[in-house]
């Protein structure tokens, strides 16, 4: 039976470079994917791209295809990626350029689009998940972009595109595309659907699979992570699932590893939404048939709702923030001091706050002072932060966490201040009818 | 005996929403962690954190719970005031939780 190798080259925007250059290289692969947008990063760059046309794409863009354009090319691996953000077009037009001032001419690159829907979105007046509505967020709101599905990334692929760049498709979708593509799985199969979405799950986040977020010294070691190796799937046409790793690299891949990462970020295991079915890893086993090699058998899938998980970027509020530290003997009582004095002088000055948090770094400020056992640390840093409708008012509560220097508790050292705007990000479920994909192509 | 005895553990965000996976060491410890691991002594455990519910998972063929917790992260990643938006050590605060002696378990005869 044929089997399809993916390997997963970032598993955030800022990830590390090297790891995908080994994939490249070394994986074998057919495929190098790059999951590279968070919840928030889309409306982000729409903001960019209001302010340049050309931009609000990836910022690490350039980067990562002049570190594996040449290698891929050598290797015949196609690359996906949804480091088109808010600009999908212009992102596969600067891949163009790269490959060709890298002369890697006739190299085809696909942008898909179609995500963006704030239109539609405006026009439904469609109701958010955190309730209100995008009509009452009214000018607010700078984004709407709908989670798509695989279709359009395999349709690209059997265009011939050696490069697929989208804007929000869903991350599995990512995985799930090429696996489309090559195995001509029907898109009312859902259990090999929902087996696809799985394998897409367990990659997205690269190094979480191969010991990256897993060391606890002592109790759960990993060696290498310096050099952590991100992973590779082995993908058999029926949709069973080995996922491994360039031999000699960081990390490792364990059940432990495997299971940590198929359960990360997932709510009812039953019911994963995704645009194409609802996934279902309730059933999985994970079996360790080699070193670094796990076998993952046991996902499905049901039909899918037929609805679109869309993310609404608005323009919410903004954050002022303000740190100090305090040490030696006492330095909790004068860091409760510090943040006393900061409640008083941000009531006196009548700073308008419309939510605030006043902490002390390195005994509560993660988890509340239940779960801090009262143990005295060596020092600490107190930490004050503020939500205000306005960024001058937000500016006010740094700088009074600052005066603590000569108006504060004694031996306070380190201030530092933050005052920033908050783009908001709401979600909304949206018929698929509303988003018409399309793929565009061009050549370098 | 602590929960990280037995088990790990790892943090995920959506919106405000928090899951906290909590994963057997030995698949043998699964059914002591289903009977004493409940979502009543989660919500307990982590208390005024959280604003909304937790709800439990179980997942016996990998030797694992999935907790998720509503109203956990202030407002969600990209709004909260928390120094840790994402919630991402809720996996250690859950691993600090208290347990039973195995010993003492109600099983035993």
């Amino acid at each position: 039976m044929r089997i399809i190798r993916i390997g997963s080259g970032a598993g955030y925007s800022g990830d590390r470079i090297e790891p995908a250059i080994e994939l490249a290289e070394s994986g074998n692969l057919d495929y190098l994917v790059f999951e590279c947008l968070a919840e928030r990063t889309i409306a982000l760059a729409q903001q960019d791209r209001l302010k340049d046309p050309q931009g609000g794409f990836d910022p690490l863009l350039a980067d990562r295809m002049k570190a594996v354009l040449p290698i891929c090319r050598k290797n015949g691996v196609k690359i996906v990626t949804n480091m088109g953000a808010a600009n999908p077009v212009a992102a596969a037009q600067a891949t163009c350029d790269i490959a060709k001032a890298l002369g890697l001419t006739g190299l085809k690159v696909a942008a898909v689009t179609g995500d963006d829907v704030l239109d539609q979105a405006r026009n439904s007046d469609v109701a958010l998940d955190e309730g209100g509505s995008v009509k009452a967020l009214g000018n607010r709101v700078i984004s709407a972009n709908a989670y798509t599905g695989a279709a359009p990334i395999a349709e690209a692929l059997a265009g011939g595109a050696d490069v697929v760049i989208t804007g929000r498709a869903a991350d599995p979708a990512l995985f799930l595309g090429p696996l489309v593509h090559e195995f001509g799985w029907a898109m009312e199969d859902w259990d090999l659907l929902g087996k696809g979405t799985m394998v897409g799950h367990l990659l997205e986040c690269a190094g979480q699979i191969t010991g990256g977020y897993f060391a606890d010294p002592g109790v759960k070691d990993v060696q290498g992570l310096a050099r952590l190796g991100f992973p590779i799937g082995e993908v058999r046409e029926d949709g069973d699932l080995v996922v491994t790793k360039v031999a000699g690299s960081g990390g490792q891949i364990t059940r432990a590893t495997v299971a940590e990462q198929l359960l990360y970020e997932i709510h009812d295991p039953t019911r994963y939404y995704q645009p194409d079915v609802v996934a279902d890893f309730s059933q999985v086993r994970v079996e360790e048939v080699g070193p670094d090699r796990i076998h993952v058998t046991g996902g499905s899938g049901a039909p899918k709702t037929g609805l679109l998980k869309t993310s609404v970027g608005y323009l919410d509020s903004y954050i002022g923030e303000g740190e100090i530290s305090y040490a030696g003997a006492n330095a909790v009582a004068r860091g409760r001091l510090a943040l006393e004095i900061v409640r008083e002088r941000l009531t006196l000055t009548g700073v308008k706050m419309t939510e605030s948090r006043f902490d002390l770094i390195g005994v509560n400020a993660l988890h509340g002072d239940a779960l801090a056992e009262g143990r005295d640390p060596y020092e600490v840093r107190i930490r004050v932060a503020g939500r205000t409708d306005s960024l001058a008012e937000a500016v006010k509560i740094g700088n009074e966490v600052e005066t603590l220097y000569t108006n504060g508790p004694a031996g306070g050292g380190g201030a530092w201040k933050s005052a920033r705007e908050i783009v908001g990000v709401a979600s909304a479920l949206l018929p698929e009818t509303v988003v018409t994909s399309s793929v565009t192509f061009m050549e370098a | 005996m602590k929960l990280r005895e037995i088990a790990h553990s790892r943090s995920g965000d959506k919106g405000d929403t928090s899951n906290i996976s909590v994963i057997a060491f030995d698949m043998g410890d699964f059914a002591f962690l289903a009977e004493h691991v409940t979502a009543d002594c989660v919500a307990d455990h982590f208390g005024d954190t959280i604003t909304g519910t937790v709800t439990r998972y179980e997942l016996p063929a990998l030797g694992a719970l999935n907790f998720v917790l509503t109203g956990a992260l202030g407002g969600g990643v990209v709004r909260s005031l928390a120094l840790d938006t994402h919630g991402k050590s809720f996996s250690s605060a859950l691993l600090e939780f208290e347990l039973p002696d195995k010993g003492a378990s109600s099983g035993s005869p």
